[in-house]
């Protein structure tokens, strides 16, 4: 915790405006992490996981990747803006592949069934 | 939200978010030991608390503290580590 502080006002602070906004927490011996399933025991760190929970508590998504390598926020963000969407449609729409806010859903049903490929083509899967 | 308190250590609550922690203990169907699982989409995320450090304070966090919101919760080897 300390040492989020000194993190925070000596570097993070110079890189965002009045430094983190939300709160930096602190996992000593990684006790959270061995419940989450990313502690690394062997290097006595926590990996770089990340986790999305809906208003529920319940876990919607996640991601997990070593430590050299750094996490998209666009993609964090998207995610998070499609599970809404499920949510505020109650499941009535799903997101396909390469979805993100403007681009069309998918109603599942029975009509849909084999169907797909009449409104969804592979190029949406890319931005 | 979050209350400031005096320096301690996270612990997971032993529960799911917004429920009774431990409660498994106290039922009285014999506890089946087994492998810890991996926290699974779907399921409830398990509760913690842990000391942090929010704008100047020294703050504890319980997860179900935002029970009703959104949450991104982001583990990182440490601070000052690159990216």
């Amino acid at each position: 915790m300390f040492v989020h502080k000194m993190w925070d006002d000596h570097e993070i602070s110079k890189m965002v405006e009045g430094g983190v906004p939300f709160p930096m927490l602190s996992d000593a011996g990684g006790r959270v992490g061995k419940v989450y399933g990313i502690y690394d025991e062997d290097a006595g760190v926590e990996t770089r996981g990340r986790f999305l929970i809906d208003p529920d508590g319940v876990i919607q998504g996640y991601e997990v990747l070593t430590p050299p390598v750094g996490r998209n926020v666009n993609e964090t963000l998207r995610q998070i803006q499609a599970f809404q969407l499920i949510r505020e449609t109650k499941g009535a729409e799903a997101t396909p592949s390469g979805w993100r806010p403007g681009k069309m859903t998918l109603k599942p049903g029975p009509g849909l069934v084999g169907n797909v490929w009449k409104e969804w083509k592979t190029e949406m899967a890319f931005d | 939200m979050a209350e400031e308190l005096p320096v301690g250590c996270a612990r997971p609550t032993g529960g799911p978010v917004g429920e009774e922690a431990g409660e498994q203990e106290r039922s009285e169907k014999p506890v089946i030991m087994e492998e810890k699982k991996m926290v699974q989409v779907g399921r409830k995320a398990p509760d913690f608390s842990a000391p942090g450090y929010q704008k100047g304070k020294f703050i504890n966090v319980k997860l179900s503290d935002y029970l009703g919101k959104w949450v991104v919760l982001c583990f990182y080897p440490g601070d000052f580590t690159f990216v």
